[in-house]
């Protein structure tokens, strides 16, 4: 096997990651009825928090760590108001989106003196699994959230079919009031799987900003969350077939990358994966509609 | 003792009395039929006996001992349950988990699937209400579904179980098989509370009666000693003028409404309708009977120009126009989706299609709207409490008379109704078959499609049945419910 295939392999599962993380938590959402698409925001915030929370220990664990809580924090803004409240979903989102945005910009200049992008030798990135001794090709350069994802979607979708739990946060979302009817505290599942989507894109912006590379930038989430917005709404509610939309993006960003490599410009190479993505995803929407549409006929 | 008492209960919403000290009380294993048109309360006290709504004055009791019900949950575990005119299920879920949804078998952490399965099927069998437990409630026909809502409450150990109109959505055969249903659960000892408006159900299945008005009970009767003129009487305090005769002159002049061999494929190219051709002439009504779904929608959208210009139907000799042809008055079935925006206004609902004869210098004046409106709630006795309260907040039998008042108005030589009285109490469907009637005796020509037979046979002159999207029988207005029923299902001669 070539060195070639090997790495161009390791960089779609590098791409995927942080994408299917926080698309893991858009989908707990869906299927338990919130509309989530402050993914965005809340990664970029995780990101951010990694950064500094391991800039300040020295531990990129204590930065997974602080990212999680943080973003879970930040989450409760979405949640407190869309579901405690009944506010508009995307209002408060949209909201948490340009706050995240703006406040790791602000919060940036006051802790480490400048914007644009930060990096130093302080700060402690993710160990490979290749250090902690895993020597399987693909993931020796790979950060231990990689597994971590893939494994997820099987946690989740095994949860969602299998538990009791996973069986009432499908009837919540599917008949809000006919869930109430049979007992069932339907907040409670909707606050959970809101916080539980934030820790979530808190690993998702730690495996972004200590994983991927061990630096902040300013709007380094460049639309990942879009992203897995994008791919929740189009694979419904099944962790196998969201894991699927989530590697088409990143085969799309690996690819981009050895175009960048092969002279196409820059701007061309970043918006590839975007582009082939979207185009892809509605595409497979498309064909799944149509063909539904003749079953049900 | 009595399973379930209400005792003195008063609910006051705003400045309606919704129910006014009313007393009810339910036997173990009896059948209790609460009547009533529409606003006489029986939802609101069935929504206090669940726990949905707190009462304002008097108690609720099983067992002889009072209770509170804060909630549904509350309800569920003392032993109440309620099958809802629209149902409470999961469309994604399977039947199985559907019915033990709240109360879920767990072995080891985990869903006990085979436990749920076999419990769903122990209790089918008992009660003699079939249903796959592994099917997805989502595909399954209105019926079944129901029968899974009824599951539920069971499997919850409901000893009163509360039916809220459960006829509304059945074909005559489901209603059958229903109140068989019924009858075996009752015999176990479980009391059902059904709320109803249609009376021969009651004196069919019911063991005792009673009846509201107003937000008062006006009547309390045993099944097998009343009849349903009393019924009526204690239900809107008169009794009902006998229908009309039927007019024995055929009908003349050219058809008003002409089919001819009308096709229609859905997009998928399968046939809906196939060689569909009548006409219908002024001063005639044409019944459209059938199981739903045998293409009486596509009919529909076919003849009001919904569809398109469809070949094949003709208006006054000349061909439908697409998109709502204006020659035709429409009265939809799905009263707060195509025949009423509900969030609008009384006054804009009424006058809807009206507003160009209203314009005037590019506006719509305000008076003039409210003006013609108050006309139209006055002509049309539609009880609102302005015509500048949303629609939507108006009961059914109101929002029916108000969009009748709407179609009616519109000049139009053809009216198609679909099921006009679905859902409305007694009183307002009189009033709209009387209105249906005068646009006839008016020289109206129109298409009248119902799932109530009684209802076609008291206003229809003929009546086509519609059976997998061809017309497979024509029988005159006095044709018997068995004829018909035998040709809605498929079986000729």
């Amino acid at each position: 096997m070539n060195v070639f295939e090997w790495s161009f392999l390791a960089g779609v599962l590098t791409a995927t990651t942080p994408v299917l993380l926080a698309a893991l938590g858009g989908l707990l959402c869906q299927v338990a009825g919130v509309f989530n698409i402050a993914l965005e925001g809340q990664l970029l915030w995780g990101a951010f928090v990694a950064v500094v929370v391991s800039d300040l220990t020295g531990s990129a664990w204590t930065g997974v760590a602080g990212a999680v809580a943080a973003t879970v924090l930040f989450s409760a803004l979405l949640s407190g108001p869309a579901v405690a409240l009944r506010a508009d979903p995307i209002v408060v989102a949209v909201g948490l989106n340009l706050l995240a945005l703006g406040l790791t910009a602000f919060l940036m200049r006051q802790i480490f003196g400048s914007g644009g992008t930060y990096s130093s030798p302080d700060l402690a990135g993710l160990p490979d699994l290749g250090e902690l001794g895993v020597d399987v090709p693909v993931l020796r350069e790979q950060s231990p959230l990689v597994p971590v994802a893939l494994l997820l979607v099987v946690v989740m979708a095994t949860w969602l079919t299998r538990t009791r739990s996973g069986l009432r946060l499908r009837a919540v979302g599917q008949h809000l009031d006919a869930a109430q009817a049979v007992g069932l505290r339907v907040s409670g599942y909707q606050h959970g799987v809101t916080l539980v989507a934030g820790a979530l894109c808190g690993l998702a912006g730690a495996q972004l900003s200590l994983g991927n590379v061990t630096l902040f930038s300013e709007g380094m989430s460049a639309g990942r969350g879009w992203i897995a917005v994008v791919a929740v709404m189009l694979s419904g509610v099944y962790p196998g077939r969201l894991l699927l939309a989530c590697l088409l993006f990143g085969v799309a960003e690996a690819f981009g990358f050895r175009l960048q490599g092969a002279g196409l410009p820059q701007q061309a190479a970043d918006a590839a994966p975007y582009v082939i993505t979207l185009a892809a995803l509605v595409l497979a929407a498309v064909t799944r509609r149509r063909r539904r549409s003749y079953e049900h006929a | 003792m009595y399973a379930a008492e209400l005792v003195g209960v008063t609910k006051r919403f705003g400045p309606v009395l919704a129910n006014d000290g009313i007393d009810l009380a339910v036997a173990r294993g009896e059948v209790h039929a609460v009547v009533g048109e529409n606003g006489a309360g029986k939802s609101t006290l069935m929504s206090i006996l669940y726990g949905l709504h707190r009462p304002d004055a008097g108690e609720v009791r099983r067992d002889g001992n009072r209770i509170v019900l804060r909630s549904p949950t509350d309800a569920i575990r003392h032993g109440l349950g309620m099958v809802h005119q629209r149902f409470r299920l999961f469309p994604g879920l399977t039947v199985a988990e559907n019915i033990v949804i709240g109360a879920e078998p767990v072995r080891r952490g985990r869903l006990d699937r085979a436990a749920a399965n076999e419990a769903v099927a122990a209790l089918s069998e008992r009660y003699g209400l079939r249903a796959d437990p592994s099917a997805l409630v989502g595909g399954l026909p209105v019926g079944v579904r129901q029968r899974v809502e009824i599951l539920r409450a069971l499997y919850r150990h409901a000893e009163v179980l509360i039916l809220d109109e459960p006829t509304a959505v059945l074909t005559p055969g489901e209603t059958d098989r229903l109140f068989e249903v019924l009858r075996t659960v009752a015999a176990t000892g479980v009391s059902i509370l059904l709320v109803t408006h249609k009376l021969s159900e009651v004196l069919a299945v019911g063991d005792r009666v009673t009846v509201l008005r107003q937000g008062r009970v006006t009547g309390r009767f045993t099944a097998s000693e009343t009849d349903a003129d009393e019924l009526v009487n204690a239900m809107i305090g008169r009794s009902l003028t006998p229908p009309a005769p039927r007019r024995a002159r055929v009908p003349e002049g050219e058809p008003l409404l002409e089919v001819r061999d009308l096709t229609v494929r859905d997009a998928d190219g399968v046939a809906r309708l196939s060689g569909i051709s009548f006409a219908v002439r002024p001063g005639e009504i044409v019944g459209l009977a059938g199981v739903a779904g045998s293409g009486q929608r596509e009919l529909v959208d076919s003849v009001t120009g919904l569809r398109g210009a469809v070949p094949g139907v003709f208006l006054a000799g000349t061909p439908v126009l697409a998109g709502r042809d204006p020659r035709v008055a429409y009265v939809p079935e799905d009263r707060h989706g195509r025949a009423t925006a509900p969030g609008m206004s009384v006054a804009e609902n009424v006058l809807m299609g009206a507003q160009r004869d209203l314009a005037s210098r590019g506006g719509l004046p305000r008076a003039k709207v409210r003006a013609r409106a108050r006309d139209l709630v006055d002509r049309f006795s539609i009880s609102a409490a302005s015509v500048d309260v949303p629609i939507g907040a108006l009961s059914g039998g109101n929002a029916q008379k108000a969009v009748l008042a709407r179609e009616l108005t519109r000049s139009s030589q053809v009216v198609v109704a679909e099921e006009p009285t679905q859902g409305v109490d007694v009183g307002v469907r009189e009033r709209v078959h009387d209105l249906l009637r005068t646009a006839r005796d008016e020289g109206a020509a129109i298409l009248l499609q119902s799932s109530e037979l009684s209802e076609l046979r008291d206003l229809a002159d003929r009546i086509l049945v519609l059976y997998e999207g061809r017309v497979v029988a024509e029988f005159p207005g006095d044709a018997t419910e068995t004829e018909l029923g035998r040709a809605m299902v498929g079986a000729t001669g």
